[in-house]
Order: structure tokens, then sequence, then C-alpha cells
């Protein structure tokens, strides 16, 4: 499989990064050549192979059900580009 | 009295024995941290902490109630959370981001006595072999070629200023933390040893994330015992990471012993590949003689998926890194870039002003192979891969106790010689990557240089939670090597 132009501009869209035109056009041989290269994987006879999902065989824990972090909201916010009454501020989203 | 070149072991007892001061060591590094720009190590420089934390150790000191790193100052990568000192994992999208607490890992450190002189600059997100896609600017290696010339070199990556500060004596130990390499190439190209523990062995929490069903965190220092010393204050449980091993941390530097009697050293043949320079391939057939020198057996052995774990490492990190970096949207932290249309537009404008071209290039691989109708064909078929990589392991297990084989399929390179080229940039880890998918102990030691005069590494893998063993082996090749080399100043 490979990817054109309109593909790459889609994925862009999903990951959410603005890109011009010429970014675009110079990302399409690059990820075609990545994707070229990981490709070589179908070659690997998989059948009955269970994907790996934990790489060390473990339990989840499950805690006590109270809160731990709590009480800490300036903290939380410090870091904040815009922070306003107690809440994070971002552009006006409802009209 | 030459503190910078002393090691962890030697600063610590030294400290303990009355023969220097902890603000004498604290003051020496600070020195050589300041006076060593030239190199880009450090992001942030912090000798206010390292002096803070060595007038602790040098008041406890008197009364024997102090840590077991009390005395020594250490550099931490800067992917590590440090409570009021930036955390820029080596991205503009973080751009003084000053966290309100402080990594497992880091307060473990801190804890034991440690000291911190600063934090060490890295690819950005640790997206990289050669330190040159940090925003903060490469790295420069304190190697240089033997042929004369002047060329700056890469230390490796993405631990690179890890790395640098111990090769040049600004740092006895550091942290690193190592995704599929980062903390043994860059250890192999700078002539220090690094290890990579089990993955869960060292808490996540804090650590800025890349890949997590790969992330670990490691040490890094001049020696097999140091790196030993700081594994041991390193590890251990942590609710906080839901990935965090509930087990007791072994003693691992009493534990270390060089004789190896009764151990078979398993050499897979898969790791004999073309395009290798010679030198690399002679280093590990000298690994093998001081190996089997020490007492252990040699037997040949088969990880028959090997050639697939760099593809199959190449769908999984940028999947995870695309959802993990998902994050950065301009709203919680960091940097915000207003933009266009709205909420959207923020985000997208954000994250394009960002993240630098590497990082861009791996989320957007890592969408493609999560996105609809890709996600089976690319992501699910790389996970049964790595089931098969792992599977390889253990059956190469039942006929050894620990592998060998070389860090890195050559010494270090020339800053922008491999740029250009993704691909050629992505062959770094070859060797290193296998390890990472089985979530193995992995550590680079020194063996010797090559002919340019630059460092070469020798890399063993262990058994899961098998540190011991692991460090074992280094220290029966670091004993053999006799590897003394050191880069000459030239900054």
């Amino acid at each position: 499989m490979s990817v054109n132009i309109e593909q790459v501009r889609h994925i862009a869209k999903l990951a959410r990064i603005a890109m011009s035109d010429a970014e675009v056009e110079a990302l399409v041989p690059e990820l075609n050549a990545i994707i070229g290269w990981v490709e070589q994987l179908a070659a690997v006879d998989t059948d009955g192979v269970e994907p790996l999902t934990a790489v060390i065989d473990l339990k989840l824990r499950l805690r006590e059900d109270k809160v731990t972090d709590g009480n800490v909201r300036d903290a939380v916010l410090a870091n904040a580009p815009e922070a306003e009454h107690g809440f994070f501020a971002v552009p006006k989203v409802i009209e | 009295m030459t503190l910078t070149t002393k090691t962890i072991a030697e600063l610590r007892d030294g400290f303990r024995g009355g023969e220097f001061s902890a603000r004498e060591v604290a003051e020496s590094f600070n020195a050589a941290v300041a006076g060593a720009r030239a190199l880009n190590a450090f992001t942030v420089e912090t000798p206010e902490v390292a002096l803070a934390a060595a007038d602790a150790a040098d008041a406890a000191r008197g009364d024997g109630d102090y840590g077991a790193l009390a005395g020594v100052p250490l550099g931490i990568k800067d992917l590590f959370a440090t409570e009021g000192v930036d955390t820029t994992a080596g991205s503009k999208i973080l751009k003084g981001f000053k966290p309100r607490y402080e990594s497992t890992v880091s307060a473990k450190l801190k804890a034991a006595g440690a000291g911190m002189l600063g934090k060490l600059n890295m690819d950005e997100f640790a997206m990289g072999s050669s330190n040159e896609t940090s925003a903060y600017g490469p790295v420069i290696s304190p190697w240089k070629r033997n042929d004369g010339g002047n060329a700056a070199l890469t230390p490796g990556g993405s631990s690179g200023g890890s790395a640098a500060a111990v090769a040049a004596g600004l740092a006895p130990g550091v942290t690193g933390t190592d995704t599929g390499g980062s903390i043994r190439q860059p250890a192999a190209f700078t002539g220090i040893c690094g290890i990579k523990p089990t993955y869960g062995r060292c808490s996540r929490w804090g650590i800025v994330s890349f890949a997590s069903s790969l992330d670990q965190a490691g040490p890094m220092a001049k020696t097999v015992r140091d790196c030993a010393i700081l594994l041991e204050v390193m590890s251990g449980f942590d609710p906080k990471d839901s990935t965090s091993l509930d087990l007791p941390v072994p003693k691992y530097e009493a534990g270390l012993s060089g004789d190896l009697k009764g151990k078979r050293v398993g050499i897979p043949t898969e790791y004999r590949i073309d395009g290798v320079p010679a030198e690399v391939d002679a280093l590990w057939d000298k690994g093998v003689e001081w190996l089997r020198d020490a007492g252990a057996e040699p037997v040949n052995i088969s990880l028959p998926h090997s050639q697939y774990a760099l593809p199959t490492y190449y769908i999984i990190a940028p999947a995870e890194a695309s959802s993990n970096l998902a994050r950065y949207d301009g709203v919680r932290y960091g940097l915000r870039e207003i933009g266009e249309g709205g909420l959207d537009g923020m985000y997208a404008a954000t994250r394009a002003a960002g993240f630098g071209e590497e990082v861009k290039r791996r989320i957007m691989i890592g969408t493609y192979v999560l996105s609809a109708g890709f996600y089976d064909a690319y992501f699910t078929k790389a996970q049964k891969v790595r089931t098969l990589i792992k599977r390889d392991f253990a059956e190469a297990f039942k006929a050894c106790d620990f592998i060998l084989t070389p860090t890195a399929p050559s010494a270090a390179f020339g800053i922008g010689e491999k740029m250009d080229d993704p691909l050629a940039m992505y062959l770094n880890d070859v060797f290193a990557v296998p390890a990472s998918l089985a979530g193995l102990p992995a550590m680079s030691v020194p063996g010797g240089l090559d002919e340019q005069g630059l460092p070469l590494g020798l890399h063993l893998i262990g058994c899961e939670l098998d540190e011991q063993g692991v460090l074992n082996a280094a220290l029966a090749i670091e004993e053999r090597a006799g590897f003394r080399a050191r880069a000459e100043k030239w900054w």
C-alpha cells in the first residue's frame, strides 16, 4: 500500500497537525518509504498467533476506590497557557 | 585530586570515609558542567540543587544517617519530570514547562541523597538515535576521530546528553530512558556503560511518555558497578504505574561477580548481518573469548524473527506515540498557538509549531497504522510478530543463560551524516530493538576502540528479571577488555 497527497492531508487532519501543501507533498515519499519498508512483515506467517498486548505477564491491580490526588487544582492549572476562574481557558467553541 | 574522574563507588566511599566533602564533589562537577557548554549536553543547569543536596549530605555524615547515594551528584535526562525545574523532553512544545511533581525514579535518587546537576539534552520525545532531533540543538560528543580532522560527532541518542555528560566527566552517573536502544546505543558511542532493566522494573510515573509498552528508565555510568549501584536505587514497585513490577529489588551491587562458571552465552546467528564493519564483528568474537575466559560456555542460538524486529518496532512505537502525544493540545500545559478555525485550529496550529520534523513524521505514521481500514494490516500484524519475537527469546533461553551481540552496527557518526535518511538512522538500533520488544534486560559495556579511535560497545541480553546476570556478564567483559580510553578534552 502507499499514500497519496490526499491521504497524507487526511492523516494530518486526524493527527491535528496543520501542514502547508509543500509539507504534505514532502511527506508523501517519506511516508511511502517507511510504509514500504514495514510491509515486509507481510512475509511473516502469523496464522494462529495472538497479538502481544502485555510484554510482561501482569495482572491489572485494583486500588481502593477513593480520591488520592484531589485538592491540587492550582497545581494542575499552574502550567496552563491560559487559566481563568479555576478552569483551563480555550478559544470560544459555541457562538 | 581530580574528583570528576572518579566513579560513583569511589565518590560514595570517599565521602563516607571523609576523604572529601560532598560540597567539594558538587562544586567540582558544577564547574565541569559550566565549562562544557560547547557540548550542549544540558538543557538546564541546576548547580544550586546539587549544592543543597551536598550540604545536606555533609551535615548528615557526622551522625551516619545518610542515603545510599549521599555525596553523589547526578544528571537527569530531560524526560523525567523534576519538580519546579524545566522539563521539556527536548521539545519546543514543552518549553518552560515546570512540573509540580517529581518522577518516581528521580524522587528515589533524591531520597537516597543524590544531588541533581541539571537536566540532560535528548532527542525530541526520545525519538532519534543521534540527539539531532532536539529542539535545543544537537549534543556534541566529547569524542573525535583520530584522523586529525575536527568533525563533530553525535553521542548517539536519544539519551545523548546523558551519554556525553558521563563521557566528558560532567556527571559520574545519569538517568537515561530506553524505548528501542536509547540507553544502550549512546552508551556504546561514548565508551560508557548503560543498562535497560526488565520492562516494569523502574516506574514510568513522571517520565514523559513515548511508547508506553516499551519505555524503560535505566542508569548510565562509567562502570558496571556504578550501574548496579544506581539501578538498585531506581528500581522498585510503584503503585502509581500500572505496569510496575511488585517484586523485591535484588542487591545488584552485592551480587556482582565476574565468575561465569557454569553459564552458557548464546550467540545468535541472525545478528551477523551484511554491511556491518568487520571491526564490529571482530570485537564480538573477542567478547565471546572474554566470556569463555570467565568460565562461560558459548553456544550458537537462533532468533529467527530478528530481521523483523525493526519494522515491527516502527509500527508499534509510532502508534503508541501518536496516541500518547495527543495530549499536547495547547490547553493544559506547554505551547499554545491560536491559529485559525477556533478550537480545532488551535490544536493544529499548536502542534504544527511545537513538534519537530521527526516527531511529526512518527505521529503521522502512527496515526496511519491505527486508522480505520489499516489497523489490522499494520498494528495487529506487528503485535503478532512481536509475540513471535518474544517467543524466539523464550526458546533461546532454554539453551543459554544470556546473549552476547554488538550494541550498534557502527561507531559514532558525524552530525548531519544520517539526518536526510530516516531509514538509515533507524538501522542504528537493529541489535537493540529486539530486546525492547521482548521487555528483556539488556546492557551495553565498552569493548574497545575502532580504527578511527572511537568506542564500540558489546551488548548483553538477559532473561526476564535477570538484571544481575546481565550485570555480571558485563562485569566479566569489563574486567578483560581493559577499556580505559577517555575522550581528550577539547571543549
